[in-house]
């Protein structure tokens, strides 16, 4: 059946969707614009001195760079587990592949104080590596090792279906023109992959940035040094200085939209390469 | 320069031997520490000190108080954003209207924010330095630093799981079969009910999990409307916090063990509602 430029005949159209905008902008929209409001009470002068003070610039130093390194080492072994996943046979590989998602599970502060218990000086890892100079508890490094935990599902869930989907006839066909396997994975299945690579790159550095949970425990949340971003606009919080803490929040705000606006452009691009293969 | 891999007729599809067992060793090693032992170090540091001791923190008044309080707020949430969800998901995928897809964005908008910036716009509104400060002042109603900050600050965390879970499986079952009952004389709801919803039903089950482990775990957002007031404004996992960082390990991951032991059976639960969703989708295509 084709339908024409109308609406579907199904009833419920008009209760439906004006529900949804109604809910969707109590819930969301009012509270969101809020910020802005808030953020326009300052004046520009203001605006810019709370958003690029030395310890706010400090903190997203922190925060972006953590976030990108923590995302880049995802997107290396996200490839990885999810190639052994789609591609190999072993035993106990339903329970890794349903344990990927762990880390969308588990409850944050449940993780944060895990992942501090582990690399603290008498912990499981730690009393390991601090002797050997490699401190994670309460530096920067622990801020990377927990946004490497929060985000790993991400890499794994985008390029999974996308090698699930691969048809092997167009590694057959490479192989009969004689490219050897590596090859075939460098030049044939690595560009089919790239864009869901770095759909979930995207995905797992903006779910990074914004994380707090994880993070606070395991980080040493010195200002300058180890504090991330979400921490400095709850301290500022606490001190009242809500026009501070909104400017804050506004550039977070900002950054996330670019990230979502990014990644559905790489969505798009994922699905355009699908349809092409 | 391409060489020609010597052997037999048959296509070389597959790498080395070596080469898998080194990949898989690599894998399954980052996963081990990345996943495994994080877990595994939850429940073992909650029974260091024993089962006695265990149950102990999981009775103590203030983690009760907390259990309860979580629970209040997760059957608050739910229902409330599986509501919208299967509402807007309705309006979405059945029809076709200009906007649709900024407004799938827009659902989609409470994943992306930070959940501290989440709690943050709840205080602006209803903080007493907010909008609506003064008015609830005089009125002598508590939203923030109490329950009611809480249960809004979760809504809007928990907000998109269910909408977008169904919204992608209502529109790839299209609407051949919900017209087909239209024009046998079936009215709206009984259309949703009877023929629907069967279709949905593991969609609406696997939203639902997802929103509920969120709800009971957040912490981002809630620590930051909660004013964190032991015995009456605390959660589980802002409780976590209060014992970890009163040095009681043993508690604190007692009573972590109860959130890990949820995300657990929400995994299980979520592997059972893929495959459902996934029999469904084929038992449709044909």
């Amino acid at each position: 059946m084709t339908f024409s430029q109308k609406r579907s005949v199904l009833p419920g159209f008009g209760p439906t969707l004006g529900y949804a905008i109604f809910y969707l902008s109590v819930i969301v929209l009012i509270p969101l614009s809020a910020l802005f409001f808030k953020t326009a009470t300052l004046t520009w002068s203001e605006f810019l001195a709370a958003v690029s003070a030395p310890r706010v610039l400090a903190s997203y130093r922190v925060t972006f760079g953590a976030a990108f390194f923590a995302a880049a080492v995802n997107g290396v072994f996200g490839v990885l587990v999810a190639w052994v996943l789609v591609r190999y046979r072993f035993p106990g590989r339903k329970l890794i592949d349903a344990l990927v998602d762990l880390p969308f599970a588990l409850p944050t502060a449940v993780a944060g104080i895990t992942l501090a218990s582990i690399y603290s000086p008498n912990g499981w890892l730690g009393r390991y590596l601090e002797p050997r100079g490699i401190a994670v508890a309460f530096t920067p490094l622990g801020i990377v090792v927990a946004m490497i935990f929060i985000g790993l599902p991400f890499v794994v869930r985008t390029v999974q279906p996308v090698l699930e989907d691969l048809d092997q006839e167009i590694e057959e066909a490479a192989s009969c023109l004689g490219a050897d396997r590596w090859q075939t994975f460098r030049r044939v299945i690595f560009p089919i992959m790239l864009p869901a690579i770095l759909t979930g790159f995207a995905l797992a550095f903006a779910r990074a940035i914004g994380e707090y949970g994880s993070i606070i425990f395991i980080a040493g949340n010195m200002p300058m040094v180890s504090e991330i971003t979400p921490l400095l606009i709850i301290t500022k919080l606490e001190q009242y200085d809500y026009g501070g803490a909104t400017a804050i929040a506004t550039v977070m705000l900002a950054v996330s939209f670019l990230l979502l606006l990014s990644i559905n452009l790489l969505q798009k691009w994922s699905r355009g390469k699908a349809n092409d293969n | 320069m391409i060489k020609r891999k010597s052997g037999k007729g048959a296509s070389n599809i597959t790498e080395p031997a070596w080469v898998r067992c080194l990949l898989t060793t690599v894998a399954l090693g980052f996963v081990a520490l990345f996943l495994v032992l994080p877990l595994t170090a939850v429940f073992v540091q909650a029974f260091e000190k024993g089962w006695e001791a265990y149950l102990a923190a999981l009775n103590e008044p203030d983690t009760v108080s907390a259990i309860w309080l979580t629970l209040l707020t997760a059957t608050a949430c739910v229902p409330v954003n599986l509501f919208f969800g299967i509402v807007a998901a309705w309006a979405i995928a059945k029809f076709s209207f200009p906007g649709k897809s900024l407004l799938v964005t827009l659902i989609d908008i409470p994943f992306s924010v930070s959940p501290v910036v989440s709690g943050l716009i709840y205080v602006l509104i209803f903080g007493l330095q907010g909008w609506l400060g003064p008015w609830l002042q005089a009125h002598d109603v508590k939203i923030i630093f109490a329950v009611p900050g809480i249960v809004l600050a979760t809504v809007f965390v928990t907000f998109p799981f269910v909408a977008r879970e169904l919204i992608p499986l209502m529109e790839s079952q299209g609407c051949d079969e919900e017209e087909a009952a239209l024009t046998l004389g079936a009215s709206g709801l009984k259309i949703f009910f009877r023929v629907t919803f069967p279709n949905i039903k593991w969609g609406v089950l696997y939203g639902v999990i997802l929103c509920n482990a969120r709800a009971m775990g957040e912490f981002g957002a809630v620590s930051v409307v909660s004013g964190h007031i032991r015995g009456s404004t605390n959660t589980v996992p802002l409780q976590v916090e209060i014992l970890y960082n009163e040095y009681s390990y043993a508690a604190a991951f007692a009573v972590a063990s109860l959130l890990a032991l949820l995300a657990l059976v929400t995994l299980a639960l979520k592997a059972v509602a893929e495959l459902k969703i996934r029999q469904t989708l084929t038992d449709t295509e044909r």
